[in-house]
Order: structure tokens, then C-alpha cells, then sequence
């Protein structure tokens, strides 16, 4: 059984937002004081403990605490109530080159920020050639870093920052910059950590990293913990709050359309999802068949139109997308409002959740309208043998 | 050298959980944030480098700048004050003199002033990382400690080569460079800077996060405290006009004890000094419609200076100022401590 290296008590942290600054505010307010101070809980009633070997996600809204709760684990800040204890070496990268300063050499801020990072500077001394090779800019290593393009200056920082040897590592969103090799190396040096035994928190907006990474997900929400689990059960929470959400500004954007309602503009009143017999459809399996039901409206005299229909996955990448040109069949004249159906047959999804959009363009493709996030589904299935947006069975064969 | 998962689990398991970020307690505070400071001690010197490296860099003549600055000090306050107001008829080597308290109270200012500022100018590593935040006060006084080694340097070679030329022109050996006991009177001073400046830096650094007035503040107490100690003028010219117990208060300033201890160090004519120089006199004399003429005839002679009283019992004074300024450093750090838990979300 592995000992807990975070252990977390009834923690809640306050910020008190200010909302005078200048000096004649505050002699005008005096005594008044309280009245402009707002409190704003961060944090409350946080309980959690952390086992050493995890790696642990934080997931959730905008503004729910997640970094909080991170510089509070990290020391940063200070809890108001409760207790934040840690065992082992932390290392928090919230920041890439945390303490570079833009006048002093590639070089010299290396030790810096290793040293900020607690690396000693014998450890910075045996991998420097490694990091200056890591970070691929060996002819500017005696520049200094003000002259670097930013790219430069997250490669050397980056390089920098894969060298700590904490036996936490807290990460913010950091590793979400830089281009795709890069997010790649910070991925197998996140892999090559858990190999390792250390403990890694990591806040991310992106839940598939979160569900491909972590053994366990914490979701918080306004400042409290509302899951926390297996990544799969956690994230399910987190995705219906944010359907939840996503319904909410559909509403306010249906609210808006019908007063654009008298605008004569072709439009997408609302895109619905059925299986082939017309039943509407929420769960599918690995191998679906899906129609998707596109209600659009053209007002006044009419015009001929090209209508569109896709499935995205719900950070809006699309998975497969069609509309009727490409398929060869001209949706033609439309004048009020009708309803026509996309169908796919023997889409292979992987499992995870998905939504569809649909959409409507003049006969010059230019798009007049189009509904994003429409019902929400979730791709279930038993074969776990492949990963990534599709899904095939898969197997090894000798030759 | 790579360490199993078991390994590094069963190592964990007999560590003892602490508190994320500094420890509490009333004294355990403060021996834990020496203890943490000691542990980060690679940091500050890198930071203490990065002070002096960065101030620096891109100008041509560089840390020369460092020197320039209080040479030209000196060569301003010896003019108007030494030339002009003529100062140099009462204190003797007035050069010396006004180098030796520049470079007491630079080291004083310079860890001041920016200490003040440096919690507030590293608010991008406070917020990012946890390090003990002692460490960014520390390393201004690392900083202003090697400008001072370099003032020290020139005052050094100064004396020596004054030394020199006064031992040419008398025809007999003239030493200005400090001998034996008086340098105990220098380490104290400088102690004595390092610890009330230290205790002023701390303190100042968590306030100016709060009320940014500080530093604004501070600029312009250095004005009126570098006056308030006897840096450019003789304490007997303070002495002449008050005595009791405002004396005592302008004793009481603990840079005025720090720069009385630097002159007693380094400017070795103090102690009583004559030398060959013009010797003036007024002569009266009477024109035909009786009005009176005054008029100053000079010529060659030695003039001859008594020596410089210091306050009584200088080495307890010393002894017992450090041992109130420890005490006032403990308490800067106490007041720190509390104020650090929300540097982070202040800044």
C-alpha cells in the first residue's frame, strides 16, 4: 500500500476582491470599508488525499478552482481554514522558465530556473548538454533569452523543466503549449514519470488527456469537489454539467434567433438525432447508423440551398462531416420550413461522447447558418483494442 | 540513477507530512525558514547573481558603473561641502572621511531601497513557484554586499596611494590604512548595517505588497536619514549644537553607530593628524577714512588637527545596538512570516 503523499483537510480558501483602488476612494470609503470588500470562496470544504504513484487530473469549469487548489498543494498560497499537508519533493510547473530573466544568456537562466525548480546545480551541470540538446538551440545557448523567438524560449524552457526529480509533480496547464512533436514529448515524459513511481496532479481542460492519462479525475465545480473517481465515471459527471451549460446557451442563442426571425436569411432551426427507424437516439454502439434530422427555415421568396449535417467530438473536432452537394443530391428550392434528413450508415466511433451539428449554405457554399452541440450521445462498446477517434477491432499477428 | 517505485514508496512512507508552504509557529517559523533559506542556498546565489549581472548588462563599461557612482558622490560632497563650505579646515583627509561613510551608507541604501521593491519585482516567480521568500530580500543584500566589496577595494588602494603621496611631501612615513584593533570597529559597523538594514528590508518588502506607497516612502526617508547620520559632516559639529538627551536620540540611530564605527575603522586622521598645508589669518587694518578692511593673509605652515571625539564607550554601543537590532530582525521576520500567506494572491 503506498503512503499519501498530499493529504487534505477541510480546506477552503477566501479572496477578497477589492473593488476600490485609488487613494481618494479609500479616504471616501473609510470605514466603509467592509461594504466594498467581496468575498469570493475559491475553495471550500476540500477534503482529498492523494496516494503517492497516482496520477491524478483536475478537471472542471472556468473559475472552479482547479489552479487554486493546485498553488495551495504546491505551497503558494495559504489556506484560510483546513490543512494542506505533503510528503516527498514537489515540483510545480505552472509556469514554463519560471525566473527567466530576458537580459541574462540561455545558459545562465538555465541554472537559474533549474535551481527554482530544485535542481541542484550539480544535477543542472551532469544533464546540460542534454538539455541544451533537448531543446535544440545549442548555437544560441550563450544569446540572451530576450533575442529569443518565443518558440525558442519554451523549447529551452520546456527543456529545463523535464529534468526536475520531484517525487510530486504539479502541472498546470503549461503542456498545452507549443506544436504537436513537442506536446508529444511532453506526453512520453509524463509517461516516463508514472513508470517511474512519482505522483502527478495535473489540471487540463482537455478530458480525453485526462481519461488517457490519469488514474483517477477530480472534478470541481465553484469551488467544490463533485466527482472523484475512475477518469471514465468522473468525466461523465463533468460532460453532463457541461451539456447542461451548453443547453442553456442554445436557449439564449434560440432567443435570439426568432427575433432575427423577420431577417430574410435562410436558417437552421434545429438539428436532431435518430436511429434509421426514426427514434431518437442517444446511446449508440461502436458501429452506428444515424440520421440526422435538419429543420431549416428559408423566409420570404425562398432560395435554393445546400444542406450539411456532422458528428463532432465535444471539443469540436469533427469526426465525419457531409453535405447534400458532395452527396449528389441537390436539397434545391426550399421555401418555409422542412425538414431533411443526413444518414450515415456503419460510422466506427470509439467510445466516448459525441454531438452533431447541421448546417445550411447558399448554392456558392457560403455558410447562412449553423447549429453546433445538437443531442449529445455516447458511443459505448466492450472492444477496448484500439484508441483514437474511430474504432476498429484490433490484433496482433505474427508473420 | 533511477529509483523503483518501491523504493521511492517505502522512502516517502518514512518521511513525515508537513505543511505545504512555510511552517507556523512563533519561533519554529523562523528556525524552519533558516533552515529552508540554508536549503535554497544554490538559488540565492544564482538570484544574488542575477542582480548584479542583469543591472548591468549591455552597457559598455558595466560593473565599472558601480564605482563611478560613489566616486563622483565623493568628488561632488567634497567639493561643495569639503572646497566650498570648507569643511576641510575642520575634519582632517576629508576625502577619506567622506568615502569611508558613503560606502557604510550605500551598503545601507542600496539594501533599502531594494529590498522594498523586491518582492513586488519577482511577483512572476511568487506566484509560479514556492521558495522560501526570504530568499528574494536575502539576495539584494547579496548584491548591495559585493558593490560594497568593491567600494571597499577603492577605499583600499585610495588609502593606499594617499598614504604615499602625504609620506612624499612630509619626507616621513604617513600611514592611512587601518592597523590592529581598529578593524573589530569595522566588522561591527558592517554587522551592525547588515543586520538593522536586513531587519528594514524584510519588513518593508511585506508592506510595499500590501501599500505600494512603501517604496515611494522609503526614497525619501533615505534623503532625510542619510543627513541624520554624520556622513559628510563631523559629530562634532552636532555635538556643538545639541547635547542631552537629543544626543542621545541621534545616537540612538543605529546607521549613526554604523558609520561613527566605519570612520573609527578606516579613517585613521581622526585620531589627531597634522600635516603641511596653508595656514590663513585675518588681518585687520584701518584705511585713511577709518573704515575697517578685512583681509586673510595665507602662507605656508603645518596645520594641526586635535583628535575626533567619538561617543563613549563605542565597542558596547556597538555590541548592545546588534543585540537590539538581532532582536528587531527576528521581529521584521515574524511580521514577514505572517504577511507571506498572501503575497501570492495580492500581487
Amino acid at each position: 500500500m503506498s503512503p499519501n503523499v498530499v493529504e487534505i483537510n477541510g480546506l477552503s480558501k477566501r479572496f477578497v476582491i477589492r473593488k476600490e483602488k485609488s487613494l481618494k476612494e479609500r479616504i471616501v470609503n473609510w470605514g466603509r470599508s467592509q461594504e466594498h470588500k467581496e468575498d469570493f470562496l475559491a475553495l471550500q470544504g476540500i477534503d482529498l488525499n492523494i496516494q503517492a504513484g497516482t496520477t491524478v487530473g483536475l478537471v472542471g469549469p472556468n473559475g472552479s478552482g482547479k489552479s487554486t487548489l493546485l498553488k495551495m498543494i504546491a505551497g503558494i498560497l495559504q489556506p484560510n481554514q483546513g490543512t494542506v499537508r505533503v510528503r516527498g519533493r514537489i515540483a510545480a510547473l505552472l509556469e514554463l522558465g519560471a525566473g527567466f530573466h530576458p537580459d541574462l544568456t540561455g545558459r545562465e537562466n538555465v541554472y537559474l530556473n533549474a535551481s527554482v525548480l530544485g535542481i541542484s546545480k550539480e544535477e543542472t551541470e551532469r544533464h546540460f548538454e542534454q538539455i541544451v540538446e533537448f531543446s535544440g538551440i545549442e548555437q544560441f545557448i550563450d544569446t540572451q533569452v530576450k533575442f529569443y523567438s518565443s518558440g525558442m524560449y519554451v523549447r529551452l524552457a520546456f527543456a529545463v523543466a523535464v529534468h526536475v526529480d520531484p517525487d510530486i509533480l504539479l502541472v498546470d496547464e503549461v503542456l498545452a503549449v507549443g506544436d504537436e512533436p513537442f506536446q508529444k514529448k511532453c506526453m512520453d515524459r509524463i509517461k516516463q514519470f508514472q513508470a517511474d513511481g512519482r505522483t502527478i496532479i495535473f489540471v487540463s481542460h482537455s478530458l480525453d488527456q485526462v481519461g488517457e492519462l490519469c488514474d483517477r479525475a477530480v472534478v470541481l465545480e465553484e469551488g467544490e469537489i463533485v466527482a472523484d473517481g475512475v477518469p471514465a465515471e468522473a468525466l461523465k459527471v463533468l460532460r453532463e454539467r457541461f451539456d447542461e451549460q451548453r443547453a442553456d446557451d442554445l436557449d439564449a442563442r434560440h432567443a435570439r434567433q426568432r427575433q432575427d426571425a423577420e431577417l430574410d436569411r435562410p436558417r437552421v432551426d434545429r438539428v436532431e438525432l435518430f436511429d434509421l427507424a426514426g427514434n431518437p437516439l442517444t446511446e449508440a454502439d461502436q458501429v452506428a447508423d444515424l440520421r440526422i434530422a435538419i429543420t431549416v427555415t428559408v423566409p420570404g421568396a425562398g432560395q435554393d440551398v445546400i444542406v450539411g449535417a456532422g458528428v463532432d467530438t465535444p471539443w469540436g473536432v469533427t469526426v465525419i462531416g457531409t453535405n447534400s452537394e458532395m452527396i449528389g443530391t441537390e436539397v434545391g428550392f426550399v421555401q418555409g420550413t422542412q425538414r431533411i434528413d443526413v444518414v450515415y450508415r456503419g460510422l466506427r466511433l470509439a467510445r466516448g461522447r459525441y454531438s452533431v451539428h447541421g448546417q445550411v449554405s447558399n448554392v456558392d457554399g457560403v455558410e447562412l447558418d449553423r447549429v453546433r452541440d445538437a443531442s449529445p450521445f455516447e458511443v459505448e462498446g466492450d472492444d477496448e483494442t484500439s484508441a483514437g477517434l474511430t474504432w476498429a477491432h484490433a490484433s496482433i499477428e505474427r508473420g | 540513477m533511477r529509483v523503483s517505485r518501491q523504493e521511492r514508496d517505502s522512502a516517502l512512507a518514512m518521511e513525515p507530512l508537513r505543511p505545504a508552504g512555510p511552517a507556523e509557529g512563533f519561533v519554529g517559523s523562523t528556525l524552519h525558514a533558516i533552515k529552508d533559506v540554508f536549503d535554497h542556498r544554490e538559488l540565492l546565489g544564482l538570484l544574488t547573481r542575477r542582480e548584479i549581472k542583469a543591472r548591468y548588462k549591455d552597457s559598455a563599461l558595466g560593473l565599472i558603473w558601480s564605482l563611478i557612482r560613489p566616486i563622483v558622490q565623493l568628488l561632488v560632497y567634497w567639493v561643495a561641502l569639503g572646497q566650498f563650505m570648507g569643511m576641510m579646515r575642520a575634519i582632517p583627509e576629508f576625502a577619506v572621511f567622506i568615502f569611508t561613510g558613503l560606502t557604510i551608507w550605500q551598503l545601507f541604501t542600496d539594501i533599502v531601497t531594494q529590498g522594498t521593491n523586491t518582492i513586488v519585482a519577482n511577483a512572476g516567480l511568487i506566484k509560479k513557484v514556492y521558495v522560501p521568500r526570504e530568499i528574494f530580500p536575502l539576495s539584494t543584500i547579496g548584491s548591495a554586499l559585493f558593490n560594497f566589496g568593491m567600494q571597499m577595494v577603492v577605499l583600499i588602494l585610495f588609502l593606499g596611494l594617499r598614504s604615499a603621496q602625504l609620506s612624499a611631501r612630509h619626507g616621513e612615513g604617513v600611514n592611512l590604512f587601518p592597523l590592529g584593533s581598529r578593524w573589530i570597529y569595522g566588522v561591527l559597523a558592517l554587522l551592525l548595517t547588515l543586520l538593522w538594514a536586513g531587519a528594514l528590508a524584510l519588513l518593508l518588502s511585506a508592506i510595499n505588497v500590501y501599500l505600494r506607497d512603501t517604496q515611494w516612502l522609503v526614497e525619501i526617508s533615505m534623503m532625510v536619514l542619510f543627513w541624520a547620520s554624520p556622513t559628510v559632516y563631523a559629530l562634532r559639529m552636532v555635538t556643538d549644537q545639541v547635547g542631552g538627551w537629543l544626543l542621545q536620540v541621534y545616537l540612538a540611530n543605529p546607521m549613526t553607530m554604523a558609520v561613527l564605527g566605519f570612520q573609527r575603522a578606516f579613517w585613521v586622521p581622526g585620531d589627531g593628524f597634522d600635516t603641511p598645508g596653508t595656514v590663513c589669518r585675518e588681518v585687520t587694518t584701518y584705511d585713511a577714512g577709518g573704515l575697517v578692511e578685512a583681509a586673510q593673509v595665507c602662507e605656508p605652515g603645518r596645520v594641526v588637527f586635535g583628535p575626533t571625539a567619538y561617543p563613549g564607550n563605542m565597542m558596547l554601543r556597538l555590541g548592545i545596538m546588534i543585540a537590539i537590532c538581532t532582536v528587531l530582525l527576528w521581529g521584521a521576520h515574524r511580521v514577514f512570516a505572517r504577511l507571506q500567506a498572501n503575497f501570492a494572491q495580492e500581487l
